[in-house]
């Protein structure tokens, strides 16, 4: 991996130009006049809160979305971007969280995807391995030309979009949260490679919450919120404390509120849980009103774990106790039953029905207690539910607003109330705060502070070690399937420790 | 503000609209003169009557020998003598019968004043001459039903005609909605709907005594016919859920499973040794004139509709559908609700072979072949996603009707059956295109 950390080649025409850029959905105005410029050479970092118009700018520079009214010039000509396609032909790759990959295929047929190297109408095989080849070298990594891409891992199917992007000569790259599902390891590699693209001239558009990764590898920032442009700054004239009230739009004290912690006895017992080789003997115990941290590098066991306590998976052994009495938990129902509440790592997958209004999603694991002869009582649902969008603070135009408008903060308060109306007794917090921007990052802390006050139990799995230290009374570490050492008291650890038990 | 409104319902009645839309194009082109026949044409002439004669005209009723003709015979005979008027005498039959009453009116030397006739007696030859052939009646006027112009297509007997030539497919188009809104799909339906229709009929001829089943039997072998396809589905549904298999595999054989037993059951035969009373199900109006299947029909989709919006198993079915793995980590019993799924949709297509036996007086394993298709057909159309999570049973009720209506306006307009079906087939694309394109927007 070439490290070159030389000075950016910036032109002095910007690469994208866009202005007063304007897009109504309705009910909602995402943007309101966002002016964003991009030089070439250069790293952006687009930040800004869930729901403030990021994803909304990109697929408008994407050309996923036409933008109701508002400007953009590429290399200072006027670009109408109608589709992906004439994006891509602008020179735009927009590497979205979702990947934008064929499972099944190959990373050299995924990269050639829609403009497949052929010869006399045969598809080249060689040609395009060689040539993803290069392009792997070019980035300084090898990958596996001949396995699906699902066996890839995240990282290695990021880098496959990356190559794509490059194969089809990309001047513009967007990452959008590239960091979210990798190792620190694995991000610290993907900034390597980004220093490249920079150092050949292209620009990228990095968009993420982790305001330390921003410090490391944006030469500039641009702070969205509310659909308008609030400040756009060289990162050497920008503190972390700033960036944040940017976003926020107000003075933000502390990233963590501060824990009152009073722990009683054992709720949570779990002994000799065992699930294959994702994990080998995991026991655990979650005392009243005590936040435990489960952290470790991701593919250690942590949320195998918690889903076989939740019954989401088949346990081969291992006993669960809560209040020293034994259950027997086969599924997520007999859980929930007893008292366990799971919000899982991946919203959209596993959290919610994203086609379904979020009124439902909130009834659905309450139906049994808001239903009388069968029948959903809709004004006891209602009337619930709007209790917790105003104590959660929900951003909602009505209850009837389908899952799958709602920012990523706001779907996981919709999860979070779900949960809370069920008077969960555990509740396992599988990355809370994934994706989700700062302020709605410091009311779910809030919220798990005051859970675990009012008596309950709480694991937290986190690979964010500021978080993990910030808010866990305890600390189990876990690797290969293995809890590999404990933190008795989280208020003196360091990050260091942690990783030392993490990595072996 | 009035566009806004008129674009929710479109977006989200788009199907009433062409279903509507429908049925005014065949109005318009089935518009056509009508002539009342039975009881309403014999309220017309009596009031005809009434106001034009005063007290007590003599008059001659004239009507055809048939179903319809002695209808307007008997209640124009019971009005009149109601209001007092003097029935000479009643014709059913030929012209022939009415020279003869004529005839023998003139001998007994008795004034006559109304000669009260249908839209075709009253063309009858006999009568284009009375002052001439009959000099001794007196000047008797000819009194017949007076034409209207009207849409074959809009006459209260060919709508009720749609509703119950759909009432079936209406019926087994319920299940097949949970189903697809569970996300999967049930093809057995068909080979379900035959299986129930030989079951039933041949309970009625085994067990119930045959041509002279009394009720309590005929109902306990319509039972038991849907209760062996509830547990057919049960199977598939079980063999779906436990196995993981696609619902699409699993169903299709079922399909053939359930067609063989049919034929193997009727012994390639139709089982009609069943009591003239059977057909009441299929054939019968009760109530306000509606047919009995229509109104169990509409009976069934009130309940489903209450199921589907406001009960707990819709919810689970929506969510099941809509999200499989959310659902499960929500409490919800996956496996239960598919379960429940094909096994509403199986004895719903049990009750519709019950009912399409009924409608046939007898049993037979070519029925409901390719029904499968109408059922999805209708599902489709009705706005349902084959993806799951969507759909809705008033949809599913407007799809439905939709086909009927185009079927049934084809069949008026005299369009070719083979025609028939390429049309049909557009129509199911046209409609599912317009949904696609709505939900784009």
């Amino acid at each position: 991996m070439t490290q070159t950390v030389g000075m950016p080649v910036v032109s002095a025409l910007p690469l994208i130009e866009m202005r007063g850029i304007v897009k109504s959905f309705p009910g909602v105005k995402a943007l309101r006049g966002v002016d964003l410029t991009l030089r070439s050479g250069e790293v952006l970092a687009l930040l800004g809160e869930n729901g403030a118009g990021k994803s909304t700018l990109i697929k408008v520079l994407g050309g996923a979305h036409r933008a109701d009214s508002g400007v953009i010039e590429i290399d200072g000509k006027v670009a109408d971007f109608q589709s992906p396609q004439d994006s891509r032909d602008a020179g735009v790759a927009v590497i979205y969280q979702e990947f934008n990959l064929v499972p099944g295929l190959t990373a050299p047929e995924n990269i050639f995807l829609g403009r497949e190297m052929t010869r006399m109408g045969f598809v080249s095989r060689e040609q395009e391995r060689g040539r993803a080849a290069e392009l792997f070298g070019c980035l300084g990594v090898t990958i596996d030309l001949d396995v699906p891409c699902r066996r890839l891992t995240t990282a290695q199917q990021q880098l496959v979009e990356i190559a794509k992007a490059l194969a089809f000569d990309a001047r513009i790259i967007v990452m959008d949260e590239p960091s979210a599902a990798l190792t620190s390891h694995e991000v610290s590699h993907l900034f390597g490679v980004i220093r490249d693209l920079r150092n050949r001239g292209i620009g990228v558009i990095y968009i993420s919450h982790r305001l330390d990764e921003i410090s490391a590898i944006a030469d500039r920032v641009a702070v969205l919120r509310d659909g308008v442009s609030v400040g756009q700054r060289p990162i050497g004239e920008i503190s972390r404390k700033e960036m944040i009230e940017l976003m926020v739009g107000r003075e933000l004290k502390n990233e963590f509120p501060p824990r009152a912690a009073s722990v009683g006895e054992p709720r949570l017992e779990v002994t000799g849980l065992r699930r294959g080789r994702a994990v080998r003997d995991v026991s655990l115990t979650v005392r009243r009103g005590e936040i435990l941290a489960l952290t470790g590098l991701v593919g250690a066991g942590r949320t195998e774990t918690a889903r076989l306590i939740f019954g989401a998976d088949r346990r081969e052994a291992g006993e669960i106790r809560l209040d020293g009495r034994v259950l027997s938990i086969r599924s997520p129902r007999d859980a929930i039953a007893a008292g366990i509440g799971l919000l899982t790592e991946d919203r959209k997958l596993q959290g919610l029905v994203l086609g379904h209004s979020v009124r439902e999603n909130f009834g659905l694991p309450n139906l049994a207690r808001l239903s009388r002869g069968g029948f959903v009582q809709l004004r006891r649902e209602r009337e619930e539910f709007g209790g917790y969008v105003n104590t959660l603070r929900i951003k909602v135009p009505n209850q009837e607003q389908r899952a799958r408008n709602l920012s990523g903060g706001n779907q996981q308060k919709v999860v979070l109330a779900k949960w809370l109306a069920r008077n969960c007794e555990i509740l396992i917090f599988d990355e809370p705060t994934r994706g989700i921007d700062v302020g709605a990052k410091y009311e779910i802390y809030l919220l798990m502070n005051d859970l675990a006050a009012r008596g309950k139990g709480i694991i937290m799995i986190s690979s964010e070690l500021p978080e993990v230290l910030g808010m866990a009374d305890r600390i189990l570490v876990m690797h290969e399937g293995r809890v590999t050492g404990e933190i008795a008291d989280a208020r003196t650890a360091t990050q260091a420790e942690i990783m030392k038990l993490a990595i072996a | 503000m009035m566009k806004q409104t008129l674009r929710r319902i479109l977006s989200d009645h788009g199907m009433i609209l062409v279903l509507l839309l429908l049925c005014a194009f065949f109005s318009a082109v089935t518009y056509s003169e009508q002539s009342p026949i039975g009881e309403a044409a014999a309220g017309q002439i009596a009031g005809a009557i009434k106001s034009q004669f005063g007290k007590a005209p003599r008059v001659l009723i004239v009507a055809r020998d048939q179903s319809d003709d002695a209808a307007f015979a008997k209640k124009l005979d019971a009005t009149l003598a109601a209001a007092g008027a003097e029935v000479l005498a009643v014709v059913k039959g030929e012209p022939k019968d009415a020279r003869d009453a004529l005839q023998k009116i003139a001998a007994s030397g008795g004034r006559l004043d109304v000669i009260a006739c249908t839209e075709s007696t009253a063309a009858w030859l006999v009568f284009s001459d009375l002052k001439a052939d009959f000099p001794l009646l007196g000047a008797p006027r000819l009194l017949k039903p007076q034409s209207y112009r009207w849409p074959n297509f809009l006459k209260s007997e060919n709508l009720l005609n749609i509703a119950n030539q759909i009432a079936v497919i209406a019926i087994v188009a319920i299940g097949m909605t949970m189903v697809i809104i569970t996300g999967g799909i049930d093809l057995s339906v068909g080979s379900l709907l035959a299986l129930s229709a030989v079951l039933a009929a041949r309970f009625i001829r085994d067990y119930s005594g045959g041509v002279g089943a009394s009720v309590a039997g005929m109902t306990l072998a319509c039972l038991g016919a849907v209760i062996a396809c509830g547990a057919v589905g049960a199977f598939s549904g079980g063999v779906i859920t436990r196995f993981d298999i696609p619902p699409f595999i699993v169903t299709l054989a079922m399909m053939l499973v359930g067609s063989g037993l049919a034929y193997i059951l009727a012994s390639g035969q139709s089982v009609y040794q069943v009591p003239d009373s059977f057909v009441w199900l299929g054939r019968r109006a009760s109530f306000f004139n509606i047919p009995n299947a229509v109104l169990l029909m509409l009976v069934l989709y009130v309940l489903a509709h209450g199921v589907m919006s406001r009960t707990w198993l819709g919810r689970y079915l929506y969510a099941v559908g809509g999200n499989r793995e959310a659902a499960r980590l929500s409490g919800v019993p996956v496996r239960r609700v598919l379960l429940f799924a094909y096994v509403a949709s199986a004895v719903l297509a049990g009750l519709g072979g019950v009912i399409m036996a009924s409608q046939l007086k007898s049993g037979s394993a070519t029925y409901g072949n390719m029904y499968e298709l109408y059922v999805i057909a209708a599902v489709v159309v009705g706005g349902a996603s084959l993806s799951g999570g969507e759909g809705r049973m008033l949809g599913t009720l407007t799809g439905a009707f939709t086909i009927a209506v185009i079927q049934n306006g084809m069949n008026l307009t005299n369009v070719e059956s083979y025609t028939q079906k390429v049309v049909l087939g557009l129509v199911i694309l046209g409609a599912v295109m317009l949904d696609r394109i709505r939900h784009r927007q």
